[in-house]
């Protein structure tokens, strides 16, 4: 497949699409990456409650540097700083919260989604890959809504939405929608359906870059 | 008299034995105990296991002591970081052993250990390579892995104040894996910023309780290692 020409969204609008789909007051754990952008364009009016896994609740932030505290970091180990109703806590409990099912959303990034939501993003499982993983097993397993946000295709332009993970899965059935450049598509018990088109991008275009059936959007759909 | 200060580094962690499982505290360099690293490896133990989140930046501290090659095998969740080339070198050379953790089973492992909880059951990491050749068991029609409780011969953290008798408070995130590495090693080594006497600390605000803390060490100016990094600094 050629390379994906530049159309769609870019990380900034993903970002800002991801945002207006979380609820007022939810709890919400942020991947590193693009989904990170996503708490620079929460709509006026939403308060939402940061959770980092390195054990902060009510993440702010980056600090001006000047007043960036080393020990004050987010799990992507960047300065954040603390909103008023923060707290500090162990990994013991931080991991409870994830696991115990108390964090309503998580956005992650992806390197394949598969039709039956199994999901695919902590290795491309390379022979001279130094293995991490991180929380990214731990949040998949607990968190009730896991969205994924994440171009359409690698920079080669192979699909990253796939009929099955050819890479190591970090959980099974977990993903409940996927944010890209291209679309907003569900994950459902029939495969992947599509919520919404990007501006200025149609069907057939997505369809032909997703590696497995597109179902369209129902009738009436609203994101 | 309780009075759990102890002189200096050196003296806190002088019994460590070769082959000995060392729990060290921090994610990332938030809550790093680089000076009780700094005389570990001065202190000379050998064939040591590791468990921490990561695997140290740089050439001080965790990462130092790696670079010594005076840890066999690390126990970890992230072992790679920003400034890490020590663990990608030792272990593309095939000379250190890795146990790939996901990051909560990690802290309930070292929670389980520390509370006498041999082991249990978690969803994560079901279906992926991570699982692999671990007992599985159904509870209400989902499937959990058998993961095991881990304990160590010392733990190793880093606090903003201890009193006399041990108990701790941490700064911020750098509190992380060590309130629960105190309770699951068999000596738990402090080392805090200010060191006040018993009393001193509100009952309600002390995060570890005196009876998980075996050595406190007072270190006034602990070092960052994005500092150490940035100075140039290599350790020993």
């Amino acid at each position: 497949m050629s390379e994906t020409p530049k159309i769609g969204r870019t990380r900034e609008e993903m970002a800002q699409r991801v945002a207006q789909d979380i609820a007022d007051g939810s709890y919400v754990n942020l991947g590193i990456g693009i989904p990170e952008l996503v708490a620079r364009f929460v709509p006026e009016g939403r308060e939402l409650v940061y959770h980092t896994e390195n054990g902060l609740l009510g993440m702010g932030p980056s600090p001006a540097e000047e007043d960036a505290d080393p020990e004050l970091i987010n799990a992507g180990k960047r300065h954040v700083t603390a909103n008023p109703g923060a707290s500090y806590f162990h990994q013991a409990d931080s991991f409870a919260m994830i696991r115990g099912g108390h964090l309503d959303l998580c956005v992650l990034g992806a390197l394949q989604v598969a039709k039956n939501g199994d999901l695919a993003n902590w290795s491309t499982g390379g022979k001279d890959a130094i293995p991490a993983v991180g929380g990214a097993m731990d949040l998949v397993a607990g968190v009730k809504s896991i969205y994924v946000i994440t171009t359409h295709t690698t920079k080669t332009g192979e699909p990253k939405l796939v009929d099955a993970c050819t890479y190591p899965l970090t959980g099974l059935g977990v993903v409940t929608r996927v944010y890209t450049d291209l679309a907003v598509i569900d994950v459902t018990p029939d495969g992947f359906r599509l919520v919404e088109l990007s501006p200025g991008v149609d069907f057939e275009y997505v369809a032909r870059r997703t590696g497995a059936p597109l179902l369209p959007a129902l009738e009436g759909a609203h994101a | 008299m309780i009075d759990k200060r102890t002189a200096s580094a050196h003296e806190a962690l002088a019994d460590v034995r070769d082959g000995d499982t060392i729990m060290v505290g921090g994610f990332g360099e938030a809550g790093s105990p680089i000076e009780l690293l700094h005389a570990l490896i001065d202190q000379g133990a050998k064939d040591l296991t590791v468990v921490s989140n990561n695997c140290g930046s740089g050439e001080v501290g965790l990462a130092a002591l790696l670079k010594a090659e005076r840890v066999s095998k690390v126990i970890c969740s992230f072992p790679r970081t920003a400034n890490s080339t020590i663990f990608p070198e030792l272990y593309r050379a095939g000379k250190i052993e890795l146990e790939l953790v996901p990051q909560g089973t990690l802290a309930e492992r070292i929670r389980a250990g520390g509370a006498g909880v041999p082991a249990f059951y978690t969803p994560s990491a079901v279906g992926t390579p991570l699982a692999e050749g671990k007992e599985t068991r159904d509870f209400d029609g989902r499937t959990y892995i058998l993961e095991h409780g881990l304990t160590a011969d010392f733990t190793l953290i880093k606090a903003r104040a201890a009193d006399t008798h041990g108990n701790v408070l941490y700064n911020k995130t750098a509190r992380n894996f060590s309130p629960v590495m105190a309770m699951a090693g068999r000596a738990t080594v402090v080392q805090a910023q200010s060191v006040v006497d018993a009393g001193a600390l509100d009952p309600e605000t002390v995060v570890t309780p005196a009876i998980f803390v075996d050595r406190v060490v007072h270190v006034a100016e602990p070092a960052h290692e994005s500092e150490l990094i940035a100075a140039g600094v290599a350790y020993p």
